[in-house]
């Protein structure tokens, strides 16, 4: 990443499956303003579909998601 | 009709693992920023009754409220039981790759605003009264009730 963003919060997900990832993403979310971003670190390889998904349905912006080794790092944007 | 952005289900089943898998989804969608309606209805009553709660007022209703006593925690999979043995080992095997449990799901999908409607025709022929549900559950309700949420909803499943 040429530009890393700096996210104002950071979410520890890991250890945890289905549907917990999104169902403390959305708790996370809810309490931030608009524009606002939150990095989530996961372990569960279902968040690679689940939080794109997540973020489409729910009207938030995925900025980036990628794997670094064993984790999954994501970082969203709350737009709704 | 105007179709919001709803979930409806019905619960029909009592089984560990289908009530489990209803859960996931109800608060998976809550977290999506959906609208989530429950409606339990037969088996599926189990899961949102009381934990001490022994039912029944005829000797058949209390018949059935002894077998099927206990709370959300007694309830078995659908395969594999074997008188609990099987509910003893999927609940190991789920703790232990950090899975939630069904009473945490139940406890987030309720703190999440998931609405819980109990069937109020089940209630009377399996004998279980409205003090034996969870306090966070509306009233009692009949089909109407439900087809009502059914027919704003974007998705409607039956569990």
């Amino acid at each position: 990443m040429a530009d890393p963003i700096k996210p104002d919060q950071i979410l520890d997900l890991k250890g945890l499956l289905c549907p917990m990832p999104v169902v403390k993403l959305s708790m996370a979310v809810k309490k931030l303003q608009a524009g606002q971003t939150i990095e989530g670190i996961a372990t569960d390889p279902g968040v690679m579909a689940d939080i794109p998904a997540w973020a489409r349905t729910s009207g938030n912006e995925l900025l980036s998601i990628e794997q670094q080794g064993k984790e999954y790092h994501f970082i969203v944007k709350k737009t709704a | 009709m105007a179709t919001d952005n709803k979930l409806s289900m019905v619960v029909f089943s009592g089984d560990m693992d289908k009530v489990m898998a209803a859960f996931i989804i109800a608060t998976g969608a809550a977290a999506s920023g959906m609208d989530v309606t429950m409606f339990f209805t037969f088996w599926g009553l189990k899961a949102i009754q009381k934990d001490s709660s022994l039912t029944g007022k005829g000797l058949f209703g209390r018949m059935l409220g002894l077998m099927n006593r206990g709370g959300i925690d007694t309830i078995g999979p659908s395969r594999f039981n074997f008188g609990g043995m099987g509910r003893w080992m999927m609940k190991t095997m789920m703790r232990s790759k950090n899975v939630a449990s069904l009473r945490e799901l139940r406890d987030m999908a309720i703190e999440m605003g998931v609405k819980i409607m109990p069937c109020q025709m089940s209630m009377d022929v399996l004998e279980i009264g409205t003090d034996k549900m969870l306090p966070q559950a509306t009233a009692p309700v009949g089909v109407a009730a439900f087809i009502e949420e059914a027919s704003h909803s974007k998705a409607t499943m039956f569990i």
